[in-house]
This record gives C-alpha cells, structure tokens and sequence, in this order.
C-alpha cells in the first residue's frame, strides 16, 4: 500500500525488499455521523430482504410454489412475485445482468463507488463483523491494545475470542442457511434443517457459506477489495474529472497545523489549513488508509472518514467538510478563486441512463408482452417425405406445445399448409376432423406427432409453407410456428 | 550483480533495481497470504500426483495410492442404468400390446427403445429412417405385405416372412419365365395388364384382352381378381402407387419372369419379447400404422 512519504526515507535501501508484504491489520475506530447512519440503514435494508424474502409468500394457485422468490432448479423454474421464468428466457438474466453493470456505471460517475463503499456484500458483511468485534472487544484502542499485549493469556480476553469468534459463525452460519431458502420451500426447508432431514446438498452449500463469510468477513476484509475485486481497477478507467469522490479538501485543509500554532500563526497573519492533523480519518478508516493522500486503489468511499472529520470540525467551530464528495476541478477552482461547479448532468451520465432505460425498457416491454402459449415445429428428417399407396404425400412433423401458465388449458390446433391437406395428430383422436385439440398441463410441455397428408394433384413440386397455429380456446391466446411441406 | 534498487520519489515505493531503457519497474510485492495460499496449491497439487493416476510411463501410467478409475464409476453408472431400464422394460413387457399406445409413457418408452433396436438391427435391410429400397419394403407408408395393424407388425417381426421360422409367413412369387409357365411374350403382356391396372400407361398395341386373360389364369390366385393383392400370402396390391421392385415393363417382366421372394428374418429369440413389443409400436407409430 502507498504511504505518504517522508522525505528523510528517501534513501536506497540495501536490499530488494521481501518477497511478500505483511499484512497489516486494520482498526477502524467507531465513528458517528450522516454517512455512518446511512451505513446501518442500508446494512438492515439489504440483509434483512436477504435473510427475510425467501420467507415471503405468493399465491400461485394450487399445485405451485407459494414462494415469492424461488429458483426451482430440479423442476428449472424461476419464480419471482408474479413472474414465472423458463429456462429458455434466461436471456431477461443477461438482461438484468446488462442493467446491473450500466446502473455501476451510472453510480460510478456520479458518486464514485457508491456500491463499493455502502452496498456490497463484502462491504456489509465486514461493516457487521466490525460491529460484533467493536461491541465485544472494545474500540480501536482497546483492541490494538489487547492485540499487542504478550504473556498469558487471562480467562476474560479468551472468553472474548471465543465469543466474538462464536457470533462471527454463526452469522456466518445464517448466511448460507439464508441462501439456501431461496432454492427450496423456506418454511419446509428450515425445519428439514432443524431436524437434520434435509437434503445433502443444503448442508454442503451451508458450509460453504459458513466457511467464506467468516473467512472474507472476519479476517480478508479490506484484502479482498485491494487485491481480489477487480472493480476497483475497473471503475478507475470508468471515472472521469466530473466524477464525485471522497475527496480531502486539500485547498482548505493544507498546511496541516496543529490547533494550538494555528492560533500562533493566525496571530501572525500568516495562512493556516483547516486540517489539524488529528488523524481520526485514518482512524475510522475500515481499508487502514489515508485520505489526505488523494483519490486511491484502496479507498472504498464508505464516507465514514466525512463523518470523522466533521465531527472534529465542529468541537472546534470549524465549519463540516473538509472531507466530502467533490473532485479535483473544484479544488482547483476554489484555489483560483472560483465557486465550485457540480456537474451530474454530463453526456457519460446521460448515455448510462439512456442505456438503463433502453434495456430496462425493452426488458418490461418484452416481459408484458411475452407469449405464454408457445409452440414449436421440427420437421421429420428421415424420411422427409412419403408417398402412400393412393399417391399422395406425407409430411411428418414433431411439434412441441409451451403451456407457460399456471393452469390446464385446451388448446386447438390449426394447420394451414397445402391446399386439400388432411391432418392426424398421432395419439389425439378428434371430434372436430380439422381442429384437433389437446389439454396441456399447467406449467408444461407437449410433445406431439403430427402427419400432414396432400393429395398428388394439389402437390406441387417445390416445397410449401406449412403453418402450426395453437388457439386457447378458452383465454384466445395465439401462437404459431412455420415448417415446409415437400415432396419425396 | 550490483544492486541498482531506490526508492521512488513520486511514490515512495522501492524499485526492483532492474532498469529498461530507463524504464524502472516498482516493487509491490503481493500480499504473505496471497503468496501461501500459491505454495499451498502447489503442494495441494503434489497431493494429487501421489493419490490419483498422473504420470504417464512407457506403456502405463502410475496409478496413485488411492487406486482411483474412473472406469469403476461407468460400471456403477450403468449398472444403474441398466436397473432403472429393467423396471420400465418389465412394464412395457406386462402391458398389452393395444394399450401401449393409448399410454403416453408407455409410447415414449417404446419409440425410444425401438428407434435404437431399428437402427442396430433393421436398418441394414430397411434404411435409418425405415424408408426401404428396391425389395424392401418403406414403413413409414400405408402399404402392407402383411398388414399393418399392431398385431400383424408385432407378427412379421417375431416370425419374419420366408423365414424358416414355423410360423413365419409363406407364400412365392413364382418365377413364371423361369420355370417355363410362361412364354416372353406373354410376359410382356400381363406386365403391360399390371399396369393397366395402376393406371399407368401401356405399351402401344399391346393385347389388353390377352393380359386380362393370362392374368386371370396365372396370377389371381395370389394377387385377386381386381389385383387388390392379399396379405395372407404377402402378395402385394398391384393397384396402388408403390412398387417393392419397380414399375417400369423391365422390372415387371424381370419380377414375373424370375420371381420374387424377398426374406424377412424372425427375431423371437434375436430380441427379447418386450423389444419386439417396442419395435413393433415403433413401426406402427412411423405414420403407416392401420
């Protein structure tokens, strides 16, 4: 990590340095504030609709899953409040995938990392195992303290360790039961866990879970940002000048001068910073680094170095932020004299939610518009064609019925191919000749033969157009697929 | 090697001490863990070449310790697979031939095994797709030698026609010019009657009372008065639009002339009695089916 450099070390050193860097770890200092309030407001947000929605109901009729969220992987359904997703529509993940990224882009160059800093999982998680250990372990202070203390071990530090060691598991422990509920009945689901009767694969996949929250919470932190994500790299290119970061005010709070000679020099007439140097943004800084050094890899931009400072600020009738969302440019522009300009409204934030309304738009709009009777055509490959005793031809196709609702529907099917053409829909015997009908299970498919017969004269000698047209006779809906029809 | 390392102004981080035309590369050495968690896959590999199957040697390779193949898995697979088929195939055995079709699973089942059955033992004769060639028959179409009901299909198959099987289905198409019962020209004649009554075009000047004559004398006996054909005796309707051996005068004439007695193979005995029941669904099921 880079380090703000005194200039007394700037000398060569005899060796290449280590292979590795230790790691050095971080504690953050409790801190309160605007941005540490909407810190735990968005951490019960986001993990109370993790740990909670798979337990949200949502009637589906009888014989459907009553799970509002639920990833139906034996029966490959995904279930979502009112939407029922095939595997074939998985192109509205590719969607939502596409939506997530522009929307990063969009947060990236108006706030910069805001999902980073307030939303990630690996953000939220560590911000919650800070909180147990803060609350168990004592602040700052007093764990670098306990930390750094040798010789034996007293009972009261140990049940400490234990304890904060126990709550961590078990947080970490819910987690991956929470994730599992999403791929099963939860209520059934919780009590086949209770009572150890469910399925193999939940209690892996629990320890799965269990095993990487406590590991990335507990002790990766800040490493997984700096050297694991590659979001951090990628946002870098995705930033521009306009962009509003954590930023220290560096044209107010520089030269650093401690409270008491700042008096000294005012006294004097002479120009002093802001900034008294108290290191509390260092601090309350959960990646251990130091804003003053600028804009850097490390910095998740949770806000909570604005709330330290500010809090400083005020106990000294300073006015609030020195540290805060700004860029370069109104820095520089507050040096030259000028008031700062805020620009959100630029062609890159433009283009981003252009796109988010694009796709989001074209996503709703095929949503609400998608067929939820479908059918598909495959014309018979060997033989193509046969011609019977009588001299007329035969076309053999298989056609496959999509009933995506949630109920039987009866479906009629109308072929409309060569002219004087009869149909036989092999296993559907009719009491309509020209209208077979079938009933198509709730949630299924239907597979079905079916065997168009011309006469030889109205045989032309290309192939025809064959059109596979399904009504719902009750609801009217419609869908239709095209085939050929030809000659031996 | 002299060491040329420094420290960096603008980022106070030491250089490697290798240098590029100018160019001095800085050293950011990763993070101990990320570097155990490396060492730690190499020796997690070691662990793999000591259990598992990994060296190659001149015409083997070492096995590891835990005597893995995957070879036994396949064993196991199958075997299950071979357990799951035994249950559905003794219940296409149980069922009667009429309701196979009327079940869906059942018909499934039975498409399924037959098309394979069909491809590694009929298809040599009657092609992949079962459309036949000259001399053996199509059974996707609607004409039968020995009819095409559920029940006739299943027979054909289990006996076979001119098979030497006891119950296999008999009867010849004589060689009438071979054997000397008819003259050549008389032979192009009734082969000109033949097609008359297809409807195809005859040979100009032929003699249509004559053919209806040696027609009447020789060949309704099998074939019918009207030429309908008969499916006891595997004579084939001379009426319809398909022709096992061809319908031009020179096919007709080699047919009455040397004869025709095409072999179907009995399979009782080949194939499992519930095979047979599946490939003879498959059949009726290709679209001909009566």
């Amino acid at each position: 990590m880079n380090k703000a450099v005194n200039p007394n070390d700037l000398k060569p050193q005899d060796d290449v340095g280590p292979l590795y860097s230790a790691h050095k770890k971080v504690y953050p200092q409790s801190v309160s504030g605007t941005f540490r309030r909407i810190k735990w407001e968005l951490m019960a947000v986001c993990l109370g609709i993790y740990y909670l929605l798979p337990f949200v109901r949502w009637n589906r009729g009888l014989g459907a899953p009553d799970q509002a969220v639920l990833i139906d992987l034996p029966n490959r359904r995904f279930y979502f409040f009112f939407i029922e997703l095939w595997p074939q529509e998985v192109y509205y993940f590719t969607g939502l995938l596409i939506l997530a990224a522009v929307i990063l882009f969009l947060m990236n160059s108006i706030g910069g990392r805001i999902w980073c800093g307030y939303l990630c999982p690996q953000t939220v998680w560590t911000d919650l195992y800070f909180a147990v250990e803060r609350l168990i372990e004592g602040d700052r202070r007093e764990r670098m303290k306990k930390d750094a203390s040798s010789g034996p071990m007293k009972l009261r530090r140990m049940s400490e360790i234990v304890l904060k060691h126990s709550i961590w598991l078990l947080i970490a422990w819910w987690t991956g039961g929470a994730l599992v509920l999403y791929f099963d009945d939860a209520p059934t689901l919780v009590k086949q866990l209770a009572t150890f009767q469910a399925p193999m694969v939940a209690y892996v996949w629990i320890g799965i879970l269990t095993t990487t929250t406590y590991l990335l919470a507990g002790f990766m932190r800040e490493q997984i940002c700096t050297y694991m994500c590659p979001w951090p790299r990628i946002q870098a290119a995705l930033t521009d000048e306009w962009a509003l970061n954590v930023t220290y005010r560096y044209d107010r709070g520089e030269q650093r001068t401690s409270l008491k000679k700042a008096a000294e020099l005012r006294a004097r007439g002479e120009k002093v910073g802001d900034c008294v140097d108290c290191n509390q943004c260092v601090a309350v800084c959960p990646t251990g680094i130091d804003i003053r050094n600028g804009p850097q890899l490390e910095c998740i931009q949770c806000g909570l170095c604005i709330d330290a400072c500010d809090n400083v600020m005020k106990k000294i009738n300073r006015s609030t932020g020195l540290i805060g969302y700004d860029n370069d440019i109104n820095i520089e522009r507050r040096q030259a004299g000028q008031l700062p300009v805020y620009r959100i409204v630029r062609p890159r934030t433009l283009i981003y939610t252009a796109v988010i309304v694009l796709v989001g738009g074209l996503m709703l709009y095929t949503l609400a518009t998608r067929s939820l009777l479908e059918v598909n055509v495959l014309h018979d490959r060997n033989p193509v064609a046969v011609r019977l005793s009588d001299g007329s031809i035969r076309n053999g196709y298989t056609i496959r019925l999509l009933n995506k609702r949630g109920f039987d529907r009866v479906i009629a099917i109308d072929v409309d191919g060569p002219t004087a053409a009869t149909v036989h829909i092999v296993g559907v015997d009719s009491v309509t000749p020209d209208r077979p009908m079938i009933v198509i299970g709730r949630d299924q498919t239907s597979e079905l033969r079916v065997l168009v017969t011309a006469p030889s004269e109205s045989n032309p000698e290309q192939s025809v157009p064959v059109r596979f047209h399904v009504t719902d006779i009750g609801l009217g809906e419609v869908a239709s697929a095209t085939d050929n029809f030809v000659s031996p | 090697m002299t060491d040329h390392s420094e420290i960096d102004s603008v980022s106070g981080t030491s250089t490697t001490g290798h240098e590029w035309d100018g160019l001095k590369e800085l050293n950011t050495p990763l993070p101990r863990w990320w570097v155990i968690t490396f060492y730690l896959t190499i020796i997690w590999s070691i662990g793999y070449w000591v259990v598992y199957p990994a060296w190659p040697l001149l015409a083997s390779n070492t096995v590891g310790i835990w005597n893995y193949s995957s070879r036994a898995d396949v064993g196991v697979e199958l075997a299950n697979l071979e357990k799951i088929r035994g249950d559905k195939m003794a219940a296409l055995a149980t069922a009667p031939l009429a309701n196979i079709e009327k079940d869906p699973a059942l018909l499934a089942l039975a498409r399924a095994k037959g098309k394979v059955v069909f491809g590694d033992n009929c298809a040599p004769c009657h092609g992949t797709g079962a459309t036949g060639s000259k001399g053996y028959p199509n059974l996707n179409d609607d004409d039968w030698l020995w009819g095409g009901t559920l029940d006739q299909i299943m027979e054909t198959v289990q006996y076979g026609a001119r098979s030497g099987h006891a119950k296999a289905h008999e009867g010849q198409m004589l060689a009438f010019g071979k054997d000397g019962v008819l003259k050549a020209e008389e032979i192009a004649t009734v082969a000109n009657h033949v097609r008359s009554l297809a409807g195809l075009p005859t040979r100009q000047g032929y003699d249509a009372k004559a053919g209806a004559k040696i027609f009447a004398d020789n060949c309704v006996a099998c074939h019918g008065e009207q030429g309908k054909g008969n499916q006891e005796l595997g004579a084939p309707n001379l009426t319809d639009k398909i022709w096992l051996y061809g319908s031009d005068e020179a096919s007709l004439i080699d047919t009455i002339t040397n004869g025709r007695s095409g072999v179907m193979p009995a399979w009782e005995g080949r194939l499992d009695p519930a095979t047979i029941k599946a490939m003879a669904v498959y059949v009726h099921s290709l679209g001909g089916g009566k």
